[in-house]
């Protein structure tokens, strides 16, 4: 049983497992499901600065601190003890693609020669970490939620903003992997 | 001075409109009632690592439609959720307090678009929306730390600029 668990789990066993959050937070305490919100609770918590974005009760908020916290607890547990034993299959166009930009190494579920603390102070590294990480932030704040809150959430729901965003948001992503990204992996 | 009614009407509107994240339960719990989100948040992430869904390298495939997986569960998960909210709302579903289970209509904006642009940008360039990063973080992909605080900082510059940017 473990051996299949251990197993990267296919699409139709892990896409229903996380639609399956949607029911369970409503009905656990009528939560609706949206990660992007804790960066928000996180700046209202720790650096409000009189912005009035930031003015709210956002302890009304704190279950979903606990849900993050979850995720981090889950990701380590799966890390430590129902890790994958074989390398990260990957997908040869794009193994052939990366091998062009120097970057060999699959073994790990975020390339190791790209994002670590030893190139975090390259070119590569800063633009991909510190303005990948501001553009996600930013643009979910914006957006008014992330791919859980729209795409996921927001479509079980049947809002069409919420359709709206999750087309930006593959828009988005579809134009950076395909075009920009290869000039900044390249330099 | 404003009647607790309004004040609390006020802070659903900041709230609802800004934020997906909206908890209307008037109950008040113990603190510790939240450890029940932080079981489901074990059993996501958990799920989120099995199915690689944190893959930096899965994202780019999904970019470059040069796989199918995150397709399908992308898919299946709205699937999920989609019959999962007609069944709460066809029978009247309501939470284990017996609170009625509520549902509030989102607003477009343009910020959907803009801010969905750009997060599309981010999501390109890191591989990871705000939930992967809490489970790349607990893989123990410490750096991804940085990418986290840089996202705390960006919402929180959309925060101080929100007045002066198109919506």
């Amino acid at each position: 049983m473990l051996e299949v668990i251990k197993q990267p789990w296919p699409w139709y066993v892990a896409g229903p497992l996380i639609g399956l959050t949607v029911p369970a937070l409503l009905i656990l305490g009528n939560k609706h499901f949206g990660i992007s919100a804790n960066l928000r609770h996180i700046c209202a918590s720790c650096f409000p600065a009189n912005v009035p974005f930031f003015q709210y009760d956002y302890k009304r908020e704190v279950w979903n601190l606990f849900f993050v916290a979850g995720i981090v607890i889950g990701g380590a547990l799966a890390a430590y003890f129902l890790a994958n034993p074989a390398a990260i299959q990957v997908d040869p166009r794009l193994a052939e693609e990366l091998a062009g930009y120097g970057i060999n190494d699959f073994s790990g579920m975020v390339p190791a020669q790209l994002y670590s603390w030893n190139s975090l102070l390259t070119f590569r590294g800063l633009i991909m970490m510190v303005g990948g990480g501001f553009l996600v932030g930013f643009g979910s704040r914006y957006a008014g939620g992330c791919a859980s809150g729209h795409s996921i959430m927001g479509l079980s729901t049947l809002q069409w903003p919420s359709l709206v965003a999750t087309i930006c948001f593959m828009a988005g992503g579809f134009l950076m992997a395909n075009f920009i990204l290869p000039i900044i992996l390249n330099s | 001075m404003q009647s607790p009614l309004i004040e609390s009407t006020a802070g659903f509107e900041a709230r609802s409109q800004d934020t997906i994240c909206i908890n209307e339960s008037h109950l008040q719990h113990k603190w510790y009632h939240n450890f029940k989100y932080l079981a489901v948040g074990v059993l996501f992430g958990i799920g989120f690592v099995k199915a690689e869904v944190i893959s930096w390298f899965r994202i780019q495939e999904m970019f470059r439609l040069q796989s199918f997986h995150m397709y399908g569960i992308i898919g299946s998960a709205v699937m999920t959720g989609l019959i999962s909210v007609w069944l709460i709302k066809r029978f009247g579903i309501k939470t284990l307090y017996g609170e009625p289970i509520t549902f509030t209509p989102k607003k477009f904006n343009k910020g959907q678009v803009y801010g969905g642009l750009l997060f599309g940008l981010g999501w390109g360039l890191t591989g990871a929306c705000p939930g992967p990063l809490f489970a790349q973080i607990g893989t123990g992909a410490t750096v991804v730390a940085v990418v986290l605080a840089s996202a705390v900082a960006g919402t929180w510059v959309y925060g101080r600029f929100r007045n002066s940017l198109p919506h």
